[in-house]
């Protein structure tokens, strides 16, 4: 396929990345969330392939495959094993209403196109214009991690947040060196293990995962 | 003494202050005076418009001096295009409310002597004509001051009452604190045209020559915008609009939220545009961003009222936000040097300047008359008056109409040329600034929706339904003088909205004047029925198409529905057929505006407390209720709180000061004395 | 003089007014499908209308001029409404009088004169129909602008026949601010027209009542003019759908057997609409009234996202 169409699908995918990140900080519900970060996951491996395929590097088609076997498939299975295993309350509790985050989501979204907007005129990649909506994705994943209350979808917050690191290089560099990209992908999984763990213990401490529980720890009152 | 617009608007200018003077001999007979000063007025302000309308069209600039003043400074006079708009714009509006005064003032007279309404009246309008008429900033300070005093004693009219003085007061403060900020921006740019040195840069000719160093020309412009904007009653300087309009007689309340509000923006116009010329784009996201937060936050605030007049007041808020967000749009693409962008934006704020005097002036006369047949200005004990004031109320809904910026009136005409206006914003090089400027368009199509929403509650609770007050007065309609005044606002709604390439074609030598382009070459390239502001492609709107083809279907629908002249049975209403409603049912201001005081109360400090007083009977059924509805502008907090504790402060420490005894000022007396032999050696 | 365009203006206005009925009651039909009931007839709403203008108007003792002139003028503006979007061919007269923009404000004008009308006769249904009416209009609004103005990025333009002649010509298939702009537009078609999940069109509860309330007392001609222009709002906002995101079809030469297809292609669309809208209203419930605030905001937020993709990603 022609460079013209690959970068209007790169453009689409894009996008589509941009709107489960949305999805995701306005979503109620915890299976919701997992299963849009599935998505995002989706997407970005198919928007690796592309760009492997168009720069014709040959180890994105490896990330893109290790992003889908991980991200797709792998952490969203954990979760949802660790999510049965809490019981826990299938609703999701915010710090700031729901169209206040909005807003905040889109401000971050205008505030990194005017951030990398230098960069946008030196590149001279097909990607380049991508770059503020990874950017963006990263400063979302981050609002999330904020505006939430419940400890497993800060967790999600947080491997959004990765997500958008990815795609971020995907955009600027056509990806890290695979030996790189190897090693990021098992600090995600051991992450998520350790998250694993930490929840029990949370739970067991407080009997729920509301993180404002954990202000009790204070010294002073 | 030849005709020229000059001496129409001089002999206009005369003949008020004349009339002010004449009045304090005429205090025997009122009904003369009512009748005489107020067909005086509108003479002089036909006069006056006929002058702006022929300087604006003819594109002549007439200067005059008068030596009256201080000695060495004289007074200049000037008419160009921007005053002869202006002109137009406050003679127009002065005119239709004048011959709506005379029959108002009949009910006014019956109370209390009136000569105190037509001296100040005659004195408020000679005042804005000498502002818009100035070209030296001595004259327009004085002219400033003498609209400012007359409208405070305007305001007082009925003073026995405490809020109406505290209204006044919190007015004439307001004004003040404006005025000299204005005379400091004055200060600034006089000095810097002269190099501080002689007294000859207080003309507004010798403004425009100089060259202004940027740092002084930030501090000029930011002192006029604060200045004027708070007589404008942009947010957060709007607080005494909503105090001082109601309370003032209703022709009064017409003028100020309708000419009075214009001659600040004509201010700020003057200073940006003519005087100061060159100008960062900075300048016009600071005057967008306080338009949009004035639109929004006034139309919010209106939303919550349920004062008739306190309602109009927050819509002028709002209007006047509108109104920068032209000029703040005006003044971006200047600044990126777009003239025919800049000559739509500002036409389109101008234009709703018009609009916006009319109807403006439009729904407070016809809120004059309903004060004037019921004694009420709450909403909540109204109703049904379309039954008794049909008239009132066709033309009242038509100023409703037009507020809300829906066709065919005129408040649609210039909402859209300011939509059209943003929707241009993507020729801007800066890329923050074409990220930004959609989310204006945004807000602006929320305050309309708003607008609409609100109007819709004012007629609704006010003239529909049943009446819900508790006595049963005689209401009448208003009388042929009241009447004629709303015709003739009604009337010139329909025709600025029908046929606005003729209005634009006529402005058009203002944007010349100001960004150096005319937008009429292409507005009205395809004849005088289609308004097409850029390109034809681009835009394109028909007011004389979409008004007849709206008719016609109407009229062949009803034609068509009525040859078979089926018969209309009058019955009691339905209501799903629960029988026992009683007028107390209805909604109520507070009542319909709810769900939106719910969604966006989060701007106000809102308190809502329901007391149940349960009957002795039993704990589930409920006995008498108590409803109270608390809503404060937060601004009061914030801004205006801590400032009048903190002058309070300062003043009570400066009193100290002020001992008493006879000591202490001999001590003063001489440590000054001391001092100045000290250092004037 | 070419008469074509008067005529096909002429035709498109008739074509709105008599297929209307026939889509609401396709809806209505595919609706019953998909919920295992039988279906009334295709044409029942032409016999419901017919049977409305036949009968008596009875009007409450204290209704006044507004509550009377109030059906007129929502038809009048609704049929206005129908001659200015170009379905059939681009080369049509009366859009130029008016843009998009002067289409929201028909729609709104219409909105404005019912709500007052539910207001008119001073019980409190009327009241709740409006208050509720005018609050949604208020959040939609902003959507519904920034939709129109991510539209007219791409379109450089907003008359609408500009609009779909550039869409027509377009080649690019993928355009995310398209995208948004389609996804925006769904949205606040709904909010609109007044379907679920913003309001119910087959409700008579009062708590779930939006537009219904608002005319409530209306009967006999009055309320055939207010059904049927109901239908029309229908019909329109997705045949306005279906021409601005998806143009193939229609007619950009101006010859009459170009028209005829247009309007084959147009049947075939607005069918594939009504089954697109009978599957959101039945997989979705009926939001509270302050839930609406997250759903048009939804609405904004995909609006924005198209307007923001335009600049970052074209």
């Amino acid at each position: 396929m022609n460079l013209h169409i690959a970068a209007q699908i790169n453009s689409f995918l894009a996008a589509l990345v941009l709107l489960t990140a949305f999805g995701m900080l306005t979503q109620k519900r915890i299976y919701g969330l997992i299963h849009l970060f599935a998505w995002q996951g989706l997407f970005l491996s198919l928007n690796t392939a592309v760009v492997g395929f168009v720069a014709g590097k040959h180890h994105l088609y490896i990330s893109s495959v290790l992003t889908l076997s991980l991200k797709v498939v792998l952490l969203p299975y954990i979760l949802h094993v660790l999510i049965n295993r809490l019981r826990i309350r299938k609703e999701v509790e915010t710090v700031v209403n729901i169209p206040m985050t909005m807003m905040i989501g889109i401000a971050l979204v205008i505030f990194s196109y005017h951030l990398t907007a230098p960069i946008r005129e030196l590149s001279t990649l097909i990607t380049r214009s991508t770059l503020a909506i990874a950017l963006a994705t990263v400063m979302i994943g981050l609002l999330m991690m904020i505006t939430r209350r419940h400890a497993v979808t800060q967790i999600i917050g947080f491997l959004a947040l990765e997500n958008g690191l990815f795609f971020a290089a995907t955009s600027a560099t056509y990806g890290m060196p695979l030996v790189v990209e190897l090693g990021v992908a098992l600090d995600v999984l051991i992450a998520a293990f350790i998250f694993g763990i930490f929840f029990f213990h949370i739970h067991t401490a407080f009997d729920s995962l509301d993180v404002e529980q954990m202000a009790k720890l204070k010294e002073s009152d | 003494m030849t005709l020229n617009p000059m001496n129409l608007a001089g002999g206009a200018i005369s003949l008020l202050l004349a009339m002010a003077v004449l009045a304090l001999f005429l205090h025997r007979n009122q009904r003369l005076l009512n009748t005489l000063g107020f067909i005086a007025a509108a003479a002089a302000s036909l006069a006056a418009t006929a002058a702006g309308v022929w300087v604006v069209g003819g594109n002549g600039t007439s200067r005059a001096v008068m030596s009256i003043g201080l000695p060495d400074l004289p007074f200049h006079l000037r008419l160009d295009p921007l005053a002869g708009f202006f002109m137009t714009v406050v003679g127009l509006l002065a005119f239709i409310v004048s011959i709506y005064s005379i029959g108002y003032v009949k009910g006014i007279m019956r109370q209390r002597p009136i000569t105190r309404l037509v001296i100040f009246y005659a004195l408020f309008l000679a005042g804005m004509f000498m502002v818009i008429i100035a070209d030296d900033a001595l004259f327009f300070l004085v002219s400033w001051e003498i609209m400012a005093a007359a409208s405070y004693f305007l305001v007082l009219f009925e003073d026995e009452r405490v809020e109406n003085r505290r209204a006044a007061y919190l007015y004439i403060v307001v004004a003040h604190v404006g005025a000299i900020a204005i005379l400091l921006s004055f200060g600034v740019m006089s000095g810097l045209a002269t190099g501080f040195e002689g007294f000859h840069g207080f003309t507004f000719d010798a403004m425009r020559q100089a060259q202004f160093p940027a740092a002084w020309a930030t501090a000029a412009f930011l002192l006029a915008l604060f200045g004027f904007g708070a007589k404008a009653g942009v947010i957060p300087l709007h607080v005494w609009l909503p105090e001082a309009h109601p309370v003032a007689p209703s022709n009064v309340s017409a003028l100020m939220s309708g000419v009075m509000l214009k001659t600040a923006i004509y201010g700020m116009v003057r200073v940006t545009f003519d005087l100061i010329r060159v100008f960062p784009w900075w300048w016009g996201t600071i005057v967008l961003v306080l338009g949009l937060i004035s639109a929004v936050m006034g139309v919010l605030y209106a939303l919550m009222q349920h004062d008739l007049k306190r309602l109009l007041a927050y819509h002028s808020v709002e209007n006047i936000g509108i109104i920068l967000i032209g000029i703040g749009l005006a003044m971006i693409f200047r600044s990126f040097d777009f003239p025919l962008l800049a000559a739509l934006a500002l036409t389109a704020g101008l234009y709703h300047t018009l609009n916006h005097a009319i109807f403006k002036g439009l729904l407070f006369m016809g809120a004059g008359s309903v004060l004037h047949a019921t004694h009420e200005r709450n909403m909540d004990e109204m109703g049904g008056l379309i039954h008794h004031m049909p008239w009132t109320a066709a033309l009242f809904l038509v100023g409703c109409i037009a507020i809300s910026g829906l066709p065919p009136f005129n408040g649609f005409v210039s909402e859209w040329l300011t939509f059209q206006a943003f929707l241009l914003s993507p020729s801007l090089p800066s890329p923050l600034m074409k990220l930004l400027i959609p989310m204006g368009a945004a807000l602006l199509a929320l305050t309309a929706a708003l607008a609409a929403a609100c109007f819709v509650k004012a007629f609704g609770v006010t003239f529909l339904g049943h009446w819900r007050g508790h006595n049963n007065p005689h209401i009448h309609e208003a009388d042929w003088c009241m009447m004629l005044g709303m015709i003739m606002a009604a009337a010139l709604c329909l025709v600025f909205g029908i046929l606005p390439t003729l209005v634009i074609d006529w402005m058009d030598n203002v944007p010349e004047q100001l960004v150096g382009t005319r937008m009429g070459t292409t507005a009205g390239a395809f004849g005088w029925m289609w308004l097409t502001p850029v390109a034809r492609e681009r835009a394109s709107y028909s007011g004389p198409l979409v008004f007849l083809v709206t008719l016609s279907v109407i009229v062949i629908a009803y034609l068509l529905l009525h040859v078979r002249a089926g018969s209309i049975k009058r019955v009691p209403l339905w209501d799903c057929g629960f029988e026992k409603v009683t007028a107390r049912m209805q909604y109520t201001s507070a009542a319909f505006s709810m769900p939106i005081r719910r969604i966006f109360g989060f701007l106000f400090s809102i308190r809502e407390q329901v007391k149940l007083n349960p009957a002795a009977a039993h704990r589930t059924v409920p006995g008498r209720m108590q409803y109270t509805l608390r809503i404060r502008d937060r601004f009061w907090g914030w801004l205006y709180r801590p400032i009048i504790d903190i002058s309070f402060w300062m003043s009570r420490r400066v009193g100290r000061l002020q001992q008493g005894r006879i000591q202490a000022y001999l001590i003063y007396s001489f440590v000054t004395i001391i001092v100045l032999l000290i250092f004037m050696r | 003089m070419n008469f074509y365009p008067f005529i096909s203006e002429i035709l498109q206005i008739g074509i709105v007014l008599s297929i209307a009925p026939a889509f609401a009651g396709w809806v209505r039909m595919v609706k019953c499908w998909f919920q295992g009931r039988t279906s009334p007839s295709l044409f029942q709403p032409y016999r419901d209308i017919r049977k409305l203008f036949a009968k008596d108007v009875v009007l409450a003792e204290n209704a006044s001029w507004i509550f009377r002139f109030t059906p007129y003028l929502v038809f009048g503006t609704t049929v206005l409404a129908g001659g200015i979007i170009p379905m059939l061919t681009t080369d049509l007269p009366l859009s130029a009088a008016a843009d998009v923009i002067v289409l929201v404000a028909l729609f709104a004008i219409a909105r404005f004169f019912t709500a007052l009308a539910g207001m008119d006769i001073g019980t409190a249904f009327g009241g709740m129909g409006s208050s509720r009416e005018m609050t949604i209009a208020s959040l939609a609004e902003p959507a519904m602008l920034m939709a129109i103005f991510t539209i007219s990025l791409a379109a450089r333009s907003t008359s609408l026949s500009q609009i779909v002649q550039v869409m027509y010509s377009g080649q690019s298939v993928l355009r995310p601010s398209i995208a948004f702009a389609f996804l925006a537009f769904v949205l606040i078609s709904l909010a609109e027209t007044g379907r679920i999940p913003v309001d119910n069109p087959a409700t008579h509860l009062e708590l779930t009542m939006i537009h219904e309330a608002m005319i409530l007392e209306y009967s006999g001609r009055h309320l055939a003019l207010i059904e049927w222009a109901g239908m029309m709002k229908l019909t329109l906002f997705m045949a306005l759908g279906a021409v601005l995101f998806f143009p193939w079809g229609i007619d950009v030469s101006g010859s009459a057997s170009g028209g005829v297809f247009a309007f084959f292609f147009l049947l075939l669309k607005l069918a594939a609409s009504g089954v697109i809208l009978v599957l959101i209203e039945t997989g979705l419930a009926k939001m509270r009234l302050f839930r609406l605030t997250e759903f048009l905001g939804s609405a904004f937020l995909m609006a924005t996202l198209g307007m923001l993709s335009f600049f970052i990603l074209e």
